[in-house]
């Protein structure tokens, strides 16, 4: 950009009229780069428009998503229901538009905690290494022990009896512990590896002659250096999770009826696929097509908080 | 002479060779550095020479603090530094800083120059005010020949000479008394190697700064050095003024090291005579008896197994030596870069 001009005063002057350079980082660069990618820009307004389903179900539909007419069970998709009805008759697309916010709230909730707990511990073990680093990879051997099904099962019906009545918001909060609490040792393994090489660089080294304390050195040189690998399992692990969700409301112990997620329409319409495709064709591609969406968003970001790929 | 500004006695590193993850066990040390003892002056620089895996980087390390010593005592300004914690610790920092070897990995990929250089500021605030740092930032980039307007690049954008501007940059920026120099050449070309040395050469003289310049080849630290330590396995085998060593060395070693100096004289090719080592350097975790440099050593004889050589001055060498045998051995003089 200014390379091309020697005058150093309209140099100065060009320097000025931008914005401040003491506003130049990593993260402020990224959103730079970010703003030109197409892959950034789809992925974003798909990510906008299910967020909007989400959190406002009342601007795609009207329609009351678990009163259905059993008279039209199965219907296929008509202008009177553009989805067609489900096994009671009750309206695909109003459901599928009220599934977002559920599946989106365990998908996004249950994958933040994952990667907050686990690449908090994992940088602190990489940093600490040692004793620190040899208890928690104990700790989370247990945890990355148990089976996920059967720890699910374990832990939910712990907390809720069989048969009882649990209010949504309970239950979501639940299932997002559930599957934080048994996937974390995976986003910890990844960032501890990262970390324990980022510890042994030389920035790192002349940070510390420079008197950085150990948070400075964790969140400001090894976390940008060890993002990467954690964002892409982040984005992969948001489908897996909205997944998850589903295994557990179809073997009866997550979300469940009156409920609706993308996990619960599915897991309800598993036996009767032949009878009526377009109940589980609806549901499963919002699933896939916001999957996709997260997974590229996740890459169009590793791009851009590395600055060689500018 | 004026006072020391840093004193080393005695200094030890020893690394334990652990087995076991939570239930460590020792079964040996690894004698990286074993006893070592310089003084710096103000305004000095000390060249410490020596193989790849004698201890020059660990002796950075440990004189930097980045790792915590065996055993010894290091004084800077007459203050023991190993006693220092906190706050304390903080601001001795200010006054000593490292430039490392390799400008590859010692600046973080991530981070824009003017955040690089710019650290210290933050980590020490009261040196420089937030309004001010970016001007600051900017002097240190034109004092080390690097334009003041790419602030904004990130360390990839450089070549390697270049990014050792921006890490002796960033030693730079509390206004250090002391550079701790570990290889800060050997990783770029010698084109490069000289300017980067001839730009350490003038900031010393500015800044009135002291060195002690790490590098595993006589001839690089000659052009710099007012006194040069020659280290072999952990231990000081001879020390003394620039013109003692490079003139009047009496240590086979540090004789071995100057014959290897290559020469730029085709016509004088051929007619000295080279002292090639054989063998390699022995496992730093069992060093031989006696003298440690016996097994590679062209005079060794049994004394030398038994009995180790006192580093001192003798009848046949005139700065201290840590030989029997010492002896001044004439080889071509080697050319300065």
């Amino acid at each position: 950009m200014t390379d091309t001009i020697t005058d150093p005063q309209a140099e100065a002057e060009i320097g000025s009229a931008a914005e401040p350079a003491a506003e130049a980082g990593l993260w402020s660069d990224a959103w730079k780069q970010l703003r030109r990618r197409p892959l950034f820009l789809i992925s974003g307004t798909v990510i906008v428009i299910v967020l909007l389903m989400a959190l406002f179900p009342s601007l795609f539909t009207h329609v009351d998503p678990v009163t259905g007419n059993l008279d039209q069970s199965g219907a296929d998709p008509s202008s009177d229901a553009w989805f067609g009805r489900d096994l009671y008759g009750r309206d695909v697309y109003s459901r599928t538009i009220h599934g977002a916010g559920p599946s989106l709230a365990v998908g996004l909730l249950a994958t933040i905690g994952t990667v907050l707990v686990g690449s908090l511990a994992g940088l602190v073990m990489g940093y600490a290494r040692g004793l620190t680093d040899a208890v928690l990879s104990r700790i989370a051997e247990i945890f990355a022990g148990l089976p996920f099904v059967l720890g699910g099962i374990v832990i939910l019906t712990t907390f809720n009896k069989p048969g009882e009545i649990v209010p949504a918001g309970r239950l979501i909060a639940q299932v997002v512990l559930t599957i934080v609490v048994l996937t974390w040792p995976l986003a910890m393994r990844i960032m501890r590896a990262a970390a324990l090489t980022a510890a042994q660089q030389d920035y790192v080294k002349a940070a510390r002659a420079l008197g950085a304390g150990p948070l400075r050195i964790m969140f400001r040189h090894m976390l940008p250096n060890c993002l990467a690998p954690v964002l892409v399992y982040g984005t992969i692990q948001l489908g897996v999770n909205i997944g998850a969700e589903a295994t557990l409301s179809y073997l009866g112990i997550g979300l469940k009826d009156p409920v609706v997620s993308w996990g619960v329409m599915i897991a309800e319409v598993q036996s009767r696929i032949i009878q009526m495709p377009h109940a589980l064709f609806f549901p499963a591609t919002f699933l896939v097509v916001t999957v996709l969406a997260f997974v590229m968003m996740g890459d169009a970001l590793r791009d851009a908080i590395d600055p060689r790929g500018r | 002479m004026s006072q020391p500004i840093l004193q080393v006695k005695d200094l030890v590193k020893h690394f334990p060779i652990t087995r076991g993850v939570v239930f460590q066990k020792t079964v040996g040390q690894v004698h990286a550095v074993d006893g070592v003892s310089f003084d710096l002056h103000p305004g000095e620089t000390l060249g410490v020479v020596g193989e790849s895996g004698c201890g020059k980087s660990t002796l950075a390390q440990v004189l930097m603090r980045l790792e915590p010593p065996t055993s010894g005592t290091v004084t800077f300004d007459g203050e023991d530094l190993f006693a220092k914690s906190g706050a304390a610790l903080k601001a001795w920092r200010r006054d000593m800083q490292v430039v490392l070897q390799d400008p590859y990995t010692s600046l973080n990929p991530r981070k824009t120059v003017g955040d690089i250089v710019g650290e210290p500021f933050e980590i020490h605030p009261e040196v420089a005010p937030k309004g001010e740092r970016r001007r600051k930032v900017q002097e240190l980039l034109d004092v080390v020949g690097l334009n003041p307007e790419h602030i904004r690049r990130y360390p990839h954008q450089f070549s390697g000479g270049q990014r050792q501007r921006i890490g002796i940059a960033r030693a730079l920026a509390l206004r250090p008394r002391v550079i701790v120099c570990d290889e800060p050449v050997s990783a770029l070309d010698v084109s490069i190697q000289a300017q980067v040395m001839n730009l350490l050469g003038e900031l010393q003289t500015e800044f009135g700064l002291s060195y002690i310049f790490i590098a595993h080849d006589l001839g690089v630290v000659r052009h710099l050095s007012d006194r040069v330590a020659v280290m072999y396995l952990g231990k000081i085998v001879e020390t003394g003024t620039s013109e003692e060593i490079y003139e009047r060395a009496t240590h086979p070693y540090t004789q071995a090291l100057l014959s290897s100096v290559p020469v730029p004289d085709p016509a004088a090719r051929g007619k000295r005579e080279t002292i090639r080592l054989t063998g390699d350097v022995p496992s730093p975790a069992a060093p031989p008896s006696g003298c440690r440099f016996r097994t590679r050593c062209p005079k060794a004889t049994d004394l030398c197994a038994e009995q180790e050589p006192a580093l001192a001055a003798g009848p046949a060498s005139d700065h201290p030596s840590a030989c029997h045998y010492a002896e001044v051995y004439r080889t071509l003089p080697v050319p300065s870069r």
